[in-house]
């Protein structure tokens, strides 16, 4: 017989129920929820007179819209210029409150990004069923959890029931063996799976990351891989449970203790896909092979190595990728043939769910150290991902190497991610941007995304263009 | 939720490949706690020529008439004929709102994203996947045919052209359910809280690290 995959295993031991016409009830251990897409969900309870079915499997937090200029930030809700935004994380708290459901408010001291807290304060844990409201949530698959996003039905769905509907997806091993070179990060080894699966080669899969590359990355750096999957189309990114996992979780807020710790450990040890599983499909790429990475188009399929060119629509064989590919260009300002470390940026923004974790703001400082932006480079924003990362940095003053090099320090929140609140870009600004979308106006009206790993974007940050990182690093130690 | 049995009506296109939900409904309207009222500003980028944003009086903004949906013969369009991998991205729900607050019924493409695809579901909108052959046909018929009209059987899984060929499409049965008889989800499931109780007190047992920590 054959053996189990990963994620079959979680999905077995959450099945409440395997209804007849193919759809099934999968038991959901954490709810995360935000502000943006929790309103409605809240209100559809109260109008049909529903309570949470479980009050402490949910977990509530601050993120999306919040401003994250320290001034705006000190003077509490009252203070968000913005009155929509103010409106809304006002009602999360409301909501919150109303339902007993704990939440991290937007100035305490646990607030942060959705997807940067969960695993930092041990609110997701291996063995999880995860799901919230944004589509994201597949970071937490990092630790051996079932996670993905939801839409705001079921988010009100999983408040009443602790169940969603769900359908079995079928089973993707993307596979990295080898060695990454230095300089070349998760960012860049998900950016390059993207480039090979395209955005909708994942659609319908659980993608379960493995392989050396995988096995030997830290655990905030698979949070970073995981995070994309649905970049690629899948709703799930998942890497199996390893001594990595077990360390990183160790001694977190919520994480268990003592002899539940034990019990915990014997039973995540068992998260990973056996020997003689069979998967769906499986895509192999090797380590040596990946560079760093920058997008020049507005899919994050449209990406490609920093010494690559600009490519040529006219070149493309399928119709409606050239008119995509055209459309990007047309868009971004681009012409086909020029070198991609030719752009020239306006602004740069390191943050987002995708890369504000203490190890990236450790790469991007690395590179900022001694260094200052460069004089076409309007503005460079720093945001980490939470308040936790945020104390964290300061304790090793990195806040201060960036402040040096003419950066923002910010406070915690998805910021110019997706640009709902004050941060984002003007018309037909380039930006190298450590976030997951470089959708059209996904940064602000007009603007121009190019994602980049955190060490990538410093270096534009202080060139003015983008660079090979690898050439900064080889000046510092000549 | 409204349900959706048959419907007939008129077929507008938006010929693009992965048009995301940034796309459909930018971000500057999710700050809303509502979920009705989007269809004015579904498309908003594409649409308008100005910079949306919420609380506008969006009667008085300039048109961008290169757009179909704003073209006289669109008007009133309930059927929405797109390409791959529709309504990628974010998984905001308030894109499917805002179909469904415009007047869509109906959306046909050879691709959707999976958690739009499921959000269609909960707003009595139906997302329909046919090969990437025939909507390049149909994509050729209406831009040929001024009313372009077509009927849509979901108890049958069928479609009908204006000249009376029939195609056939594949769909979930829990969802076609869902839909014909505009169930009310979170009633049904509920209606298995037994089972989910037992299951509960079982997991309880076997994993108690995850409860009552938070
Ligand atoms: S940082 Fe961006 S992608 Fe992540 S949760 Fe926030 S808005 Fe979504």
């Amino acid at each position: 017989m054959a053996g189990k995959t990963l994620y079959d295993k979680l999905w077995d031991s959450h099945l409440v129920k395997q209804r007849e016409d193919g759809s099934a009830l999968l038991y959901i251990d954490r709810h995360l929820l935000h502000e943006v897409t929790s309103p409605q969900a809240f209100e559809g309870l109260r109008l049909a007179g529903r309570k949470p079915w479980r009050i402490d499997a949910n977990l509530a937090t601050a993120d999306h819209n919040v401003p994250t200029t320290t001034s705006e930030r000190a003077g509490g809700i009252a203070a968000i210029s913005d009155s929509v935004a103010r409106i809304q994380v006002q009602t999360l708290d409301d909501n919150c409150e109303a339902f007993g459901i704990s939440e991290y408010k937007m100035n305490d001291a646990g607030q942060g990004i959705v997807h940067v807290i969960g695993p930092e304060q041990g609110a997701t844990l291996p063995g999880m069923t995860v799901v919230c409201g944004d589509s994201h949530t597949a970071t937490h698959g990092a630790l051996g959890a079932l996670a993905h996003g939801i839409g705001t039905s079921e988010v009100e769905h999983v408040l009443a029931s602790q169940c969603l509907v769900a359908k079995k997806m079928k089973n993707m091993l993307v596979r990295v063996d080898g060695e990454l070179g230095i300089g070349v990060t998760a960012k860049d080894v998900v950016l390059a799976v993207i480039a090979r699966l395209g955005t909708a080669g994942g659609t319908g899969y659980a993608i379960e990351f493995g392989g050396d590359v995988f096995r030997t990355m830290s655990m905030e750096g698979r949070m970073t891989v995981c995070n994309m999957a649905i970049e690629a189309g899948a709703r799930v990114g998942m890497v199996a449970v390893d001594d990595i996992t077990l360390d990183y979780v160790k001694g977190r807020k919520f994480a268990p203790t003592g002899e539940l710790w034990e019990r915990a450990v014997a039973n995540w040890q068992t998260l990973h896909s056996d020997d003689n599983a069979v998967f769906d499909a499986v895509i192999e790429l090797r380590g040596e092979d990946i560079q760093p990475q920058v997008s020049w188009g507005t899919s994050p399929e449209m990406v490609l190595p920093v010494s690559a060119l600009v490519p040529d629509p006219e070149q493309m064989d399928d119709p409606v990728k050239r008119e995509g590919a055209t459309r990007a260009l047309s868009y971004m300002g681009l012409k086909a043939g020029q070198p991609l470390t030719d752009i020239k940026l306006d602004r740069v923004f390191i943050g987002s769910c995708t890369n504000s974790r203490i190890e990236d703001l450790r790469a991007a400082a690395a590179v900022a150290r001694g260094r200052k932006v460069a004089a076409n480079v309007k503005q460079v924003l720093i945001v980490p991902g939470s308040q936790a990362v945020k104390a964290q940095a300061e304790a090793e003053q990195l806040d201060q190497i960036f402040i040096d090099a003419g950066m923002e320090w910010r406070e915690p929140g998805c910021s110019m991610c997706l640009a709902m609140n004050a941060d984002k870009l003007g018309a037909g600004e380039h930006c190298a941007s450590t976030s997951n979308r470089n959708f059209e106006g996904r940064q602000g009206n007009g603007g121009r995304t190019h994602l980049v790993g955190p060490a990538m974007a410093a270096a534009a940050a202080v060139t003015g263009h983008f660079v090979d990182v690898r050439e900064l690093m080889s000046n510092e130690t000549a | 939720m409204k349900s959706f049995k048959q419907h007939t009506g008129l077929v507008a296109p938006i010929d693009r490949a992965n048009v995301d939900t940034d796309m459909i409904i930018p971000k500057q309207f999710l700050k809303s706690i509502k979920r009705s009222g989007f269809g004015p500003n579904l498309f908003d980028e594409l649409r308008y020529l100005d910079e949306g944003h919420p609380d506008q009086d969006n009667s008085q903004r300039p048109l961008n008439m290169d757009f179909s949906l704003n073209q006289p013969r669109f008007k009133g369009a309930s059927i929405l004929l797109a390409r791959e991998n529709f309504g990628c991205g974010s998984s905001r729900e308030h894109a499917p709102w805002a179909l469904d607050d415009y007047g869509f019924r109906a959306i046909i493409a050879p691709s959707f994203a999976d958690i739009f695809y499921n959000n269609c579901f909960k707003n009595g909108l139906l997302p329909i996947v046919l090969s990437k052959d025939i909507v390049d046909s149909l994509f050729l018929a209406l831009a040929e045919n001024e009313g372009y009209e077509l009927l849509i059987d979901l108890e049958q899984q069928c479609i009908v052209l204006p000249d009376g060929t029939s195609l056939s499409f594949e769909i979930d049965a829990f969802y076609k359910q869902c839909l014909l008889e505009g169930l009310d989800e979170i009633g049904l499931t509920l209606q298995d809280k037994e089972s989910i109780s037992a299951f509960e007190q079982q997991w309880r047992k076997d994993s108690p690290w995850l409860f009552d920590v938070l």
